[in-house]
């Protein structure tokens, strides 16, 4: 078992001919994941690597292929399109890589995607990996084991980083989710959390949260109140300083708001691991599963 | 990015806006002409991607000419948060008879675009929140919609009892929102709001802060950064495609990916060090960008040891070993390296490096300690 993504996902591609989501599109492949169909305008009728149909729209593509789960490539001023064509054409899964979609371009995106019932993960995030089964993203395939850890994320190479470790410890992953480091994203904290509760495959949860907003406060609520299964948190940017955006959009204390300690403090209260470096995940986890 | 008030005051004026004449000075001689030709009372305001330039001394109100010109003088020699002033808005004295804030930010936990206004003005609007939460409305943006013309009605008479006022501030705040949305803004502020004592409702000051992520496709809104104002370095960066914000400690750090960037800097810390930097490198592997990484870090004279940290998933650890050495042999370093990689082409980065008399480690606290360690003389960790 895992969360989002298993052997029945029937996965679209949006930007399949573009540089970033060719390379990607093959990866995907390789790595065994069903990949039924790519989206470019202009490019319907060709076939990518000789094998899947491209299509001008997303609707044609889901007629004619029955894709249930779509991740988009394009670039930043046609990513806020690209989700929202998606989701009217009934894709259930949407998971958008592209870094840089305008703030102002999500608050549409988000209510457009909700009213259509479909799922967003991301922008701005790594896609997530369902070891064994199937990947939908950029994270690295061979980094992951298959196992009964659950990963979730807002950052990429720091979930790389603590994934390369489990592994290499023998702690594999039942699924790892990267959420992205956009300050409005589609899937939260909460969300993933309440799909690893309900999962039976997973039996702990690794948290990886930033500074910036209150998602990582409200998921140690959400673990303190409705989580039976351990959860082990490390939140990035403890020395960054207020006021300025540490790379992700996304990562910035507000005034007060927003900080390490703050983040830090509500795990302690929700009974949760704190891994105050990386590479205390393993050691934390394993005394706990 | 952040713009000046005398540029958001422009855009507010587009939208229609009241809001004070005024004119930039970058020398005293020209604040004392500016002052002239107004023929008033004039406040002379250091233009700096700063808050509290008030406190700092940065604001003063010159009651003549002369005044203008001895006053940009003294605010042309101050220092800001780090940053110096180059410029001065000159403007002619209001007469206050009330003051209010009023702003619009995009909020994360709503996912929408937030007004926020209250009567009480002048002050930080955090303090407002921490003291009076009463005296402040807010009213989340339905995106679909826009702001509704009975929203910012209701606004107006949060603000004002007078009824001449409210309705004033009404049409101010949904042209605040055509400033907002016609900008690409994640913050557009005016405080104070003001009531003069000639009873006109006017936008005294205006802050705005543009989403990175607009600028691309608003090449008008681009243009107005003021590269003066920012640090050197990250304008360098900035350049090269890299993210970087320079800090005060000694540690130089070089790091792919945000998140991991962040970690680095905090181990860092927690093995008692200081970074120097926070530095993210991006996702794609090019040798190009290491290079620029390695010269804007070695510029920075408090720099006593340079840590490189990458995980190869996309980026190619060879890649990241070329550039190294290829930055090393135009420049030769003067401080000492660690670095640390792993991932993809993690034996052929290894082979690079030692071919060329560096020592690689795969272990991140490993070469964070070292790092510390040969940054403080090995005062620490």
């Amino acid at each position: 078992m895992s969360i989002f993504i298993d052997r029945n996902t029937k996965l679209l591609v949006q930007g399949i001919t573009g540089r970033d989501g060719s390379f990607h599109a093959k990866q995907m492949i390789e790595y065994g994941t069903c990949v039924v169909a790519g989206v470019t305008p202009g490019k319907g009728g060709q076939r990518f690597e000789g094998a899947v149909p491209v299509f001008d729209t997303v609707a044609d593509a889901v007629q004619a292929t029955g894709a249930n789960t779509t991740v988009i490539y394009v670039p930043p001023p046609f990513a806020a399109d690209a989700m929202m064509e998606a989701a009217d054409a009934g894709i259930a899964l949407i998971i958008c890589i592209t870094e840089g979609v305008p703030v102002l371009d999500m608050t549409r995106v988000y209510p457009y995607v909700q009213d259509r019932k479909a799922r967003l993960i991301g922008p701005n995030c790594p896609g997530l990996i369902t070891p064994g089964a199937s990947k939908v993203g950029i994270i690295p395939g061979r980094i992951c084991a298959p196992g009964s850890v659950g990963v979730v994320s807002r950052s990429g190479t720091l979930t790389y980083e603590v994934v390369y470790q489990l592994t290499r410890a023998g702690i594999g992953q039942s699924t790892c989710v990267g959420i992205g480091g956009d300050p409005i994203n589609g899937t939260n904290f909460i969300d993933c959390l309440t799909q690893f509760e309900a999962d039976p495959e997973t039996k702990a949860v690794a948290m990886m949260g930033e500074i910036g907003g209150t998602d990582e406060q409200e998921a140690a609520r959400f673990v303190r109140e409705h989580m039976t299964k351990p959860v082990v948190g490390f939140i990035a940017g403890q020395t960054a300083p207020p006021g300025r955006r540490m790379g992700h959009a996304g990562a910035i204390i507000s005034g007060s708001s927003g900080t390490a300690a703050e983040k830090l403090d509500a795990f302690r209260e929700a009974g949760m691991g704190i891994a105050q470096r990386p590479v205390e995940f393993v050691p934390l986890l394993r005394e706990r599963m | 990015m952040n713009i000046h008030e005398y540029q958001a005051k422009d855009i507010f004026r587009r939208c229609g806006i009241p809001v004070p004449p005024g004119e930039v000075a970058t020398t005293p001689e020209d604040a004392e002409r500016i002052a002239r030709t107004f023929g008033t009372r004039v406040v002379v305001k250091a233009q700096v991607h700063a808050g509290g330039r008030g406190k700092a001394g940065g604001v003063m109100l010159a009651n003549t000419p002369a005044d203008a010109r001895t006053m940009a003088q003294q605010i042309f020699g101050l220092q800001i948060k780090g940053l110096t002033v180059t410029k001065v808005l000159v403007t002619p004295a209001a007469d206050i008879a009330s003051e209010a804030y009023a702003g619009v930010i995009v909020d994360r936990a709503s996912k929408r675009a937030v007004f926020m206004v209250s009567p009480a003005g002048g002050i930080d609007i955090e303090e407002v929140a921490a003291t009076m939460p009463e005296k402040i409305l807010r009213l989340p943006v339905d995106p679909r919609y826009g702001l509704l013309p009975f929203e910012a009605s209701r606004m107006g008479f949060f603000l004002y009892t007078d009824a001449k006022h409210a309705r004033a501030a009404a049409k101010i705040l949904r042209q605040l929102w055509q400033a907002f949305l016609s900008s690409g803004a994640s913050l557009a502020e005016i405080n104070p709001l003001v009531v003069t004592t000639g009873d006109d409702v006017l936008a005294l000051d205006a802050k705005m802060v543009i989403d990175d992520n607009e600028l691309e496709r608003r090449p008008e809104i681009a243009a107005l950064r003021d590269e003066s104002a920012e640090n050197a370095s990250e304008v360098a960066a900035r350049k090269a495609s890299l993210t970087f914000i320079k800090l005060d400690g000694n540690v130089g750090c070089v790091v792919n990916g945000a998140g991991l960037a962040m970690a680095t800097m905090d181990l860092v810390k927690y093995y008692g060090g200081e970074p120097a930097n926070f530095l993210d490198i991006g996702g794609s592997s090019n040798p190009e960008k290491v290079v620029h990484a390695l010269r804007i870090i070695t510029r920075d004279r408090n720099v006593k040891a340079i840590l490189f940290n990458i995980f190869g998933g996309i980026t190619r650890t060879d890649d990241v070993a070329n550039g190294i050495v290829a930055a090393t042999r135009e420049h030769p370093l003067s401080v000492p390296i660690v670095i640390r990689l792993t991932g993809t082409n993690e034996e052929i980065a290894v082979q690079i490096l030692q071919q060329n008399g560096f020592t690689a480690l795969i272990d991140m606290d490993e070469a964070v300690q070292k790092a510390v360690r040969l940054a403080t003389g090995g005062k620490a960790a």
